[in-house]
């Protein structure tokens, strides 16, 4: 097997009705499937013998504010033995539970946890869905379109008090997101002062 | 009748001269026999995929740099790679050497610091400052090329920022003619160093399937004895030109994947003198106005120069909405790169796959039975960097 289109012809055949679509996109194949297949898809390409895809490189997630499922996942698999790559992806909403892969992949369980860091995305049946990047006590999920740049708190060693204290970012001059991207018309953050 | 033993919670970091960094690990002890291992990593974080969306894409490359700091142009060389194949532009083919003599330099620089360092968490001094004095002629070499020495933002979608300067070329060479023999005494005080081989061998063994389960890439996979190197078997650049072996472990223990780094090395350094021999003259960057900023003599007289010199340092070049995971062969293992362009000219979302987080994971199988002493010469074989792990 020799050709990604031979593979995502076997994948698409033993899998039918679990692939929503398939393609392939720069030398790796790209399957959407659905939320509640993922386990069964992920075992199949793991142990079938013409896919043997038995590392997992990585899962993330992508976020899409203004979709109606919030969130892109996406997971990467390796196979070395035929040296292909797979994406694996599906959407799901903001408050959705996801199957964990910690099962399958014992990897999956500090990339899981980032994604529940960065994202929010909860995985069912993980044994140990901690934050792992983020400060203790963090609040929010700082990859989220919806979360600012500059963050919610500073922290800084507070003589008075002789400890680290925790404090809302306070800022002498806003971060300059120049909008360069037609300046003929004017920026747009000079649009938005204009109509204020 | 047993005595009762009380187990015994340690906290190893985060300001730990083993610990390679900020890693803060809480162990749980029953004697001196670590039970169970607990990570607590982050205190490096510095939201570079948060911030990486809010730059141009030629803002974000100094990014890459700040990830694994021992071996920066490696990282950009993913990046770089993955603006190349979204736009599909070609690399010339000087660049192409160039980027390699470089990242085979970043190879030999992780790689003299982890084996040194990793000598030194078992008690030998000497190996790391002998070490260190190659690893300031690199980085001597990324000054003169980049004008920093650690932070060198020298690679560009479509080649590197300018050409080797003059000379640079003859002095790498009568380097990697001397560093076979800096190896030699490197080996002189290890190899068959006693208390060198009773700290490392037989300890963290890695069994093929747990390296395949945990993800591990790079040495840490190959010390294990499967055969995968992404330069071989996804070559990419000039690679496939290139004439080198891949040396694998047989045991998967600390001491293999130190005689792997230490095999690495001498490839490296043959890998440098090749592409010194091949290396072509001709153009360093792509000659894309759309991409590539003029050089500054055209500025002066041509206007389209100095309206594509503007256009790029401001809005910078927009990429067409796409997706692609590349990944490279970092000194530390698969570095890959997901980019999500939109058409603007800033990514959406730039996730970084970092082989030290999948490494660093394994820690708490990987320790369990092992004695508290254990715990630096994994950690050090392990090759752990927090800049990369924590992002």
């Amino acid at each position: 097997m020799e050709k990604l289109t031979d593979l995502e012809k076997i994948i698409n055949s033993e899998l039918t009705t679990k692939i929503n679509s398939s393609e392939i996109k720069h030398n790796q194949i790209n399957l959407i499937i659905d939320t509640e297949d993922l386990i069964e898809v992920i075992q199949f390409l793991k142990t079938n013998t013409y896919t043997k895809f038995k590392q997992l490189i990585d899962i993330t997630a992508v976020d899409y504010p203004e979709n109606n499922k919030r969130f892109k996942l996406v997971y990467f698999l390796l196979s070395h033995e035929f040296n292909k790559r797979i994406k694996l992806e599906y959407y799901v909403n903001d408050n959705e539970l996801v199957s964990s892969l910690t099962s399958i992949f014992p990897a999956a369980n500090w990339m899981e946890r980032e994604v529940f860091d960065m994202y929010g995305i909860k995985f069912k049946d993980h044994p140990d869905l901690r934050r792992i990047l983020t400060d203790y006590g963090f609040e929010g999920h700082p990859l989220r379109k919806d979360f600012p740049l500059t963050g919610h708190n500073e922290v800084r060693y507070s003589q008075e008090e002789k400890k680290v204290v925790y404090e809302p970012v306070k800022l002498e001059q806003n971060y300059r997101n120049f909008d360069y991207e037609s300046p003929w018309e004017g920026t747009k953050y000079i649009k938005d002062q204009t109509k204020e | 009748m047993a005595k009762e033993t009380k187990k015994l919670n340690l906290n190893f970091g985060p300001q730990h001269p083993a610990a390679h960094g900020v890693l803060r690990l809480i162990l749980e002890l029953d004697g001196e026999v670590v039970e169970k291992a607990d990570p607590h990593i982050g205190l490096l974080h510095r939201g570079t995929e948060k911030l990486i969306e809010y730059k141009t894409y030629a803002q974000a490359v100094p990014y890459f740099d700040r990830l694994d700091y021992v071996a920066p142009m490696n990282q950009e060389h993913a990046f770089a790679l993955a603006i190349e194949k979204i736009l599909k532009i070609n690399v010339p083919i000087r660049a192409q050497f160039i980027r390699v003599i470089f990242c085979e330099i970043g190879r030999i620089l992780s790689h003299l610091l982890n084996v040194t360092t990793q000598a030194m968490d078992v008690g030998a001094l000497t190996p790391t400052l002998w070490g260190f004095e190659e690893r300031e002629t690199l980085m001597g070499f990324y000054e003169r090329v980049s004008g920093s020495r650690l932070h060198a933002n020298y690679f560009r979608a479509g080649g590197v920022h300018q050409d080797l300067p003059r000379g640079l070329e003859e002095d790498i060479l009568k380097f990697c003619k001397k560093f076979p023999k800096i190896i030699d005494d490197l080996e002189t005080l290890l190899t068959d160093n006693r208390i060198f081989k009773q700290r490392n061998v037989d300890i963290g063994i890695v069994s093929k399937q747990d390296a395949l389960d945990y993800s591990f890439s790079g040495v840490m996979l190959r010390g294990s004895g499967v055969s995968w190197d992404l330069r071989k078997s996804q070559s990419y650049e000039c690679y496939d030109q290139l004439d080198f072996d891949i040396p694998i472990g047989k045991n998967g223990d600390c001491y293999d994947r130190y005689l792997c780094r230490i095999e690495e090395m001498r490839q490296s350094n043959n890998m440098i003198q090749q592409c010194l021999q091949k290396i072509p003259k001709g153009p360093i960057k792509s000659l894309d106005g759309k991409i590539s900023p003029p050089p500054k003599k055209e500025l002066k007289e041509s206007m389209e120069a100095l309206i594509h010199h503007f256009k790029l340092f401001t809005e910078g070049y927009r990429v067409e909405k796409d997706e692609i995971y590349t990944a490279v062969e970092a000194p530390k293992g698969e570095f890959g790169v997901y980019l999500i362009s939109d058409g603007s000219s800033k990514p959406y979302k730039c996730k970084i796959r970092a082989p030290g987080f999948s490494h660093l994971q394994a820690m708490d199988y990987l320790i369990k039975g092992h004695m508290l002493a254990d715990v630096p010469a994994l950690l050090g074989s392990m090759d752990i960097v927090f800049g990369e792990v924590d992002r």
